[in-house]
């Protein structure tokens, strides 16, 4: 027997008066509503953001990467930048749904859709750097070992970058699996609320046909225990495997072995903090403040506090190890770091990760969400530096003090960083429109234990459900056409506007010859005075819909058949 | 495909949960249950057996392994040797600590995906597959059982009634 018990300690994870079919409503709404003014308009900005992109991708690929800000001292900086603060973005999604169902923590399941959406549209910006260095990113096809027409050339397995396209590949791969079948039941449930035939195939088509039998859910349940078990070792592994790509080399300050631990606790940080500032603008706009309440904040700023502390752990442990190494080397990395030129990216790095985080130990500042809003953002302004010292100070200054330099980027570097940032952020949007936005059919079976309404009424000491025993019963007969009558309501309004029609003066026409009227509906139709084609004809939008509300039979039927373009055709051959 | 099914709405699942119990305590068999949730312990209640997925994402993570080892054995012990950074590909057993991350990830990468395409073909799951729920309410709140009738029609129907159903149909086929 399923129990539904949870500690009365435990507050809500789902506010307001809400059973089974309120859920279905409420995460429907934004898909089933139209977009507001404020969606077009985050949407235009991102969108021109993306194409000013776009279009910086274009000039490195056509001039060449020397467009770019690198020089012989920094040879790699905002690409491989961009590229690790994305792919440490993603890594929340897949802690959120993987590690916290190991876990079971109920409360990820009104986060989970949306932050494993961020990790596959956060990865895809992040794989999008190493192919455009590439350079002719058509041959990005040559990192995959498949026997080729230059002898043999293999690709090298002794590589961290190999290590990291197979890493990478198998991250974005699964995680998009884990995510679809995720999404299949709630594909399911928009598609049987649609109303308009356009969306139900789409989703009928997005549900790969989810029928929802006992013995699906027993496997659904089954996959999506043994996904949360692969993927976290993976995430574990994939940014392991890219901080490989720094902490295999030789150089000062990338030579380090804490760096797997590390970024992968920086990784959390970072992609927390952005699942933040999706979320608090996502619950607003589209309504769902009962579903990702004040509490799913709260533990997010836990975690960003605990993975914050983590982070400056590391950032100390290094800075001690770099001075007791006594390699004098890896001592002037580190004090060129927190001293030299870059001074102030790594004070910057350390306010951001290490010291605005504490504030969370305070409930009322984590409890806040203008200031959880406000401390999400500087965390990620703060990430995106942490990578931008580890890379380009330990770069800059190099064994041969003549040709120590700095890096400033270009246009294009900037050009093509924003433009992540729009085409994430349009594909955000994009999902936050059509998706269904909270794992629905996960939320519902933890309504009972989790629920306001459930919790009240067992405080109240009341059941959680009754046994009615005034089901009603009907009949279906299949494989022969229903004789039973339809009854006829009040169609007077219908007549009135389609025109009556006098039996005794006028033709009765065969409205079977419409297509979508059978016999039944004929019948119907007689039923309601409608005989000719002539009436048919006159149908609007406001008959038709008068029409559906009489019969019942096929909501949106007659119009998308448009049996008033037929009746018309039928009508004019007659003549 | 019997004449007569029924099919039983509920739209509760611990109601559902206590009619499952007692149309098994009748030894009656239950076609199928469609739900819009997991509704956990309900495949036990209804005599399913327990799932083998699991399984076959072990076997297939074997394979991704096997395959793994053996790709980068012969492309860079057996095929071409490289000597890179003064490390020469002598033996596998050499060389082998730099093939672990590529090892685990295609473990990964098999035993994930195969076992989700293992998911969906058992489960006939796929683009421009049509859905089979009965009703569009089993996506939504409504819960229906299955069961088929010999000869018995009215004594299920009081039980089902009897259960708590809100809601009976009694498909008769003609064909």
């Amino acid at each position: 027997m399923a129990s539904h018990y949870e500690a009365p300690i435990r507050k809500p994870l789902v506010l307001g008066d809400k059973g089974y079919h309120e859920v279905s409503v409420d995460i429907a709404a934004p898909v089933e509503g139209r977009a507001n003014k404020m969606w077009w308009i985050v949407f235009s900005i991102a969108l021109a953001a993306f194409l000013w992109g776009v279009g910086a991708i274009i000039y490195t690929v056509s001039t060449g990467i020397g467009t770019w800000g690198l020089n012989k001292t920094v040879n790699w900086a905002w690409d491989i930048t961009n590229f690790v603060w994305w792919v440490g973005i993603g890594h929340a999604g897949t802690l959120i749904s993987a590690v916290l169902l190991l876990f079971r923590q109920k409360w990820r399941m009104a986060i989970n859709r949306s932050a494993e959406a961020m990790t596959i549209f956060s990865v895809i910006q992040a794989v999008l750097f190493p192919i455009i260095h590439m350079g002719r990113p058509w041959l990005a096809y040559w990192v995959v070992p498949i026997p080729n027409q230059f002898g043999s050339l293999w690709v090298n397995f002794n590589s961290p970058l190999l290590w990291d396209v197979f890493a990478i590949s198998t991250y974005l791969s699964v995680s998009l699996v884990f995510w679809w079948t995720g999404l299949l039941p709630d594909f399911g449930m928009l598609r049987d609320r649609a109303v308009k035939p356009f969306q139900k195939k789409i989703y009928g088509l997005l549900s790969f046909g989810w029928t929802g039998r006992a013995k699906d859910w027993q496997r659904f349940e089954e996959v999506s225990l043994v996904l949360a078990g692969l993927a976290t070792p993976l995430v574990l592994s994939v940014h392991t495997i890219v901080s490989f790509d720094f902490a295999t080399s030789v150089i000062p300050g990338w030579h380090t072995t804490i760096f797997p631990p590390y970024f992968v606790a920086g990784a959390i940080f970072s992609g927390f903090a952005m699942v933040q500032t999706l979320l608090i603008i996502m619950r607003k706009v589209s309504h769902l403040e009962d579903y990702i309440t004040v509490q799913h904040i709260e533990l997010m700023n836990i975690v960003i506090m605990i993975t914050g502390s983590i982070v400056g752990c590391a950032y100390i442990t290094e800075l001690f190890i770099a001075w007791y190494s006594g390699v004098e080397y890896e001592q002037y990395a580190f004090l060129n770091r927190a001293t030299g030129p870059y001074w102030w990216a790594y004070l910057l790095m350390m306010t951001c990760n290490v010291v605005s985080p504490q504030v969370m130990w305070f409930k009322k500042i984590r409890t806040s969400i203008v200031i959880s809003f406000i401390i999400s953002i500087v965390v990620n302004i703060g990430m995106w530096f942490e990578r931008f010292v580890i890379i380009v100070t330990s770069l800059h200054r190099d064994y041969l003090p003549s040709s120590w330099t700095m890096f400033s980027p270009t246009f294009v570097d900037i050009g093509i960083f924003i433009g992540t940032i729009g085409f994430f952020f349009v594909l955000f949007l994009l999902y936050s429109r059509t998706f269904p936005v909270i794992a629905q059919a996960e939320v519902k079976s933890i309504l009972k234990s989790s629920g306001d309404r459930y919790k009240k009424l067992r405080d109240a000491g009341q059941p959680l459900y009754t046994i009615k025993k005034n089901g009603i019963v009907r009949e279906t007969v299949l494989g022969e056409e229903s004789t039973a009558a339809t009854p006829v309501k009040s169609s007077t309004g219908l007549i009135k506007a389609l025109g009556s029609f006098d039996k005794e003066t006028q033709e009765v026409d065969d409205l079977k010859k419409v297509k979508g009227i059978g016999p039944l509906m004929e019948k119907t139709l007689n039923g309601l005075g409608i005989y000719s084609f002539l009436q048919l004809s006159k149908l609007t939008k406001t008959e038709y819909d008068l029409l559906d509300s009489i019969t019942e039979a096929f909501p949106g039927r007659a119009q998308r058949d448009d049996w008033a373009g037929q009746a018309k055709l039928l009508l004019n051959n007659k003549n | 495909m019997a004449d007569t099914i029924i099919h039983a709405y509920y739209d509760d699942d611990d109601v559902l949960m206590h009619a499952v119990k007692r149309v098994k305590a009748k030894k009656l068999h239950i076609e199928e249950v469609y739900c819009p949730f997991p509704v956990h312990g309900l495949d036990k209640a209804m005599g399913l057996e327990p799932t083998r997925i699991a399984i076959t994402s072990f076997m297939y993570g074997c394979l991704g392994l096997t395959v793994a080892i053996v790709m980068m054995k012969f492309i860079m012990i057996d095929d071409w040797p490289m000597d890179i950074g003064g490390k020469p590909s002598f033996s596998y057993i050499e060389n082998m600590p730099a093939f672990v991350p590529v090892m685990f990830e295609l473990t990964v990468f098999f035993a994930a995906h195969l076992m989700v395409i293992t998911f969906y073909l058992r489960s006939r799951l796929w683009p421009f597959k049509e859905a089979e729920n009965p009703d569009p309410r089993t996506t939504d709140d409504h819960f229906i059982m299955e069961i088929e009738v010999h000869n018995n029609e009215d004594e299920l129907k009081d039980l089902l009634l009897d259960t708590g159903a809100v809601e009976l149909n009694i498909i008769k086929n003609n064909h």
